[in-house]
Parts: C-alpha cells; structure tokens; sequence
C-alpha cells in the first residue's frame, strides 16, 4: 500500500518564514541575513557598520550563537538594540530558524527600527538552507580562508544577495588572490556584488553600507 | 549538520499521513526527493532517521531517495542546462542573471506501507 504526500519536509519553517516576513513588512522593517564561516569578522564587520549607521539608520540586531553571549556584548556598545540567541549551552543547532527568529524580533521588538540585522552562526553550510523571512542574505568571506570557498560551498554563495570580501588590510601578508575569490564567488553566483573590506580599519566599509542603505530605503521609505 | 532536524520534520510529516484507520501500520519505505545542491547528507540522514524512528510504525523502513539533479535558467540567453559542478555562470552566453528550476527540493513524496 502506497500513501501519496508530496510535501516539503522543511514546510514548517518555510511556513515560519513567510510569518515572519508578514510581521517585518508590518513593522516596516528591511531584515538583512548575515551569514559565514566561524571568525570571518562578520562581528568586527557589524560594529564598525553599525557605529556609521546610528542613528540615522535605527538598527537592532539578532546574534546567533551555540554558546555565548560575547557578541552581544560585544555589539551592545554601539547603541543598536541587541539580543542574543543561544542554540544550546554545549553544542546546540548549527543555524538560526525561522521560529527562533519570530520569538527574537518580537521580544527585540522592530516597531522603532528601520534594519534589523541576523547575525547567522558560523557555518558555511546549514544556515544556506534556512528561510528566516530575510529581505536579503549577505556572506561574509575573509582573506584568511582560500579562495575556494564559494566553489565548496556553492549553495551559500548562490543564495547569497551580496558579498563582503574581509580582513583585506592582512592582503600585503597572504598569497591569498582577491580577484580570484571575487571570480569564484561569481562563478557560482553570477553578477553577486562583492564588496573588498577591511573591519578592522574600516577600508570599503562606507561602500558596503551605501549598499546596504539603499535597500534599506528601497523597502521601508526611510 | 542540520539532518537531526530534517529527520524529525520528515518523521512527523510522514506519522501524522499514515491514516487512522490502520492497524499496527509499518512503514517499509519512505520515498524523497532530494535536490543534489540540497544540503543533505544522505548518510547523516538515515543514521538520524533510525535513531528517531525506533518503536514508531517507521522503525526499519528504508529512505529511499531520488536525487534530483541541479537544473539552471538563464534569464538573459533563455537557456536551460544542467549544473554539474560548482559553476553557474551561463555556458551559453558567459554571462547572464541565472535561476534555479530544480536541485534545492528537499520533499517526501510518498509512504509504502505492508499490506
């Protein structure tokens, strides 16, 4: 006997999702997936944008860790409404979901920002499969990882919206190619916008949130 | 490593389909469809599967999976074709704004219980 189903298995998140971009487009807020590998500087990266985006631009942001509140605190000298999502205290999930994202911005609340920022955990790989409602997903590549990492992992790199190359100040040092790195990353994901960033001392940083504010403006008016 | 989740998604969506009126069901197959850009391992998924389906009626059935393969459109030649590897930029035409039709489907479609 053979029972027909058809159905996505991952349904229920993907239900989460569209809830949760209902709720983001209500509160008249752009939702920006940050996502990469494990010390990529994706929080080095968030605090140098978010010191240039307040106040104009009103920022909250959703850290997501397995354990740890040491990005938040990190990120909570910026003035930007932060809150922190551990997935477990000793190895907990390897991405942030769509309900844990709903229960976040909730409890951040969004009615006053303009941007709310997802920073993914560290890892090339689950958090590619994820819907969480985002407006736009952004990976995060750094110098220091080879520039094969768009060709490993094609899936992050194709469902990326945008690409921030980083730690560029360390070039000089490395035999790291850069070009090569934005080839990859277009060979997998034609016409990507890669941006060249140094966090550390905020080279290409302003390119990268002009970036980013025109999104911003595009979606919400403001 | 996310295939814990899948699992569980899979196995709740597979019990709440087996209708009520059944006796002692057993499930003998569970047929996917996993798109190979899909972040699936196939191997991490069964070993989850038979941990998570032990004293359910999918307790010994068998994933059974039909590997879609990664078909791409070219916006800007029209093209379709078949991504093999990691490249996505359009054969056709080198350049190109390119989607995806097939290759991220992660589906169950059907149960083969014994009679």
């Amino acid at each position: 006997m053979e029972i027909n189903i058809q159905k996505r298995v991952l349904e229920a998140n993907e239900t989460q999702a569209d809830k949760n971009r209902k709720f983001f487009k209500e509160h008249n807020v752009f939702v920006l997936n940050m996502m990469s590998s494990p010390g990529s500087g994706k929080t080095q990266l968030l605090c140098k944008s978010l010191k240039k985006l307040m106040p104009n631009v009103r920022v909250g942001v959703i850290v997501g860790d397995i354990c740890t509140r040491n990005d938040a605190d990190r990120l909570d000298v910026t003035g930007a409404k932060v809150t922190q999502i551990n997935t477990d205290r000793f190895g907990g999930d390897c991405h942030l979901s769509a309900p844990l994202i709903f229960a976040s911005a909730e409890g951040l609340g969004c009615s006053d920002l303009d941007l709310l920022i997802v920073e993914n955990i560290g890892n090339l790989v689950c958090p590619a499969e994820f819907d969480i409602g985002e407006d736009a997903r952004a990976v995060v590549l750094s110098v220091t990882e080879g520039e094969d990492k768009p060709l490993k992992y094609p899936l992050m790199f194709r469902v990326a919206d945008v690409a921030i190359l980083n730690k560029i100040d360390l070039l000089p040092y490395l035999d790291f190619d850069a070009g090569l790195a934005k080839d990859n990353m277009q060979q997998v994901h034609p016409h990507l916008p890669v941006f060249e960033v140094s966090a550390r001392t905020e080279e290409g940083v302003e390119p990268w949130l002009d970036w980013l504010k025109i999104k911003v403006f595009e979606k919400t008016g403001k | 490593m996310h295939e814990m989740g899948i699992a569980q998604e899979l196995v709740q969506i597979a019990l709440d389909s087996i209708p009520g009126e059944i006796e002692n069901p057993k499930v003998i197959t569970v047929n996917l469809k996993i798109g190979k850009l899909a972040s699936v391992v196939e191997h991490s998924l069964t070993f989850c599967f038979e941990i998570i389906t032990k004293d359910t009626p999918l307790e010994g059935a068998r994933l059974n999976i039909d590997f879609v393969p990664v078909m791409v459109h070219c916006k800007f030649c029209d093209n379709n074709w078949e991504v093999t590897g990691p490249v996505f930029k359009c054969p056709f035409c080198e350049d190109g704004d390119v989607e995806m039709i097939t290759g991220r489907e992660i589906e169950i479609t059907s149960l083969e219980l014994t009679e």
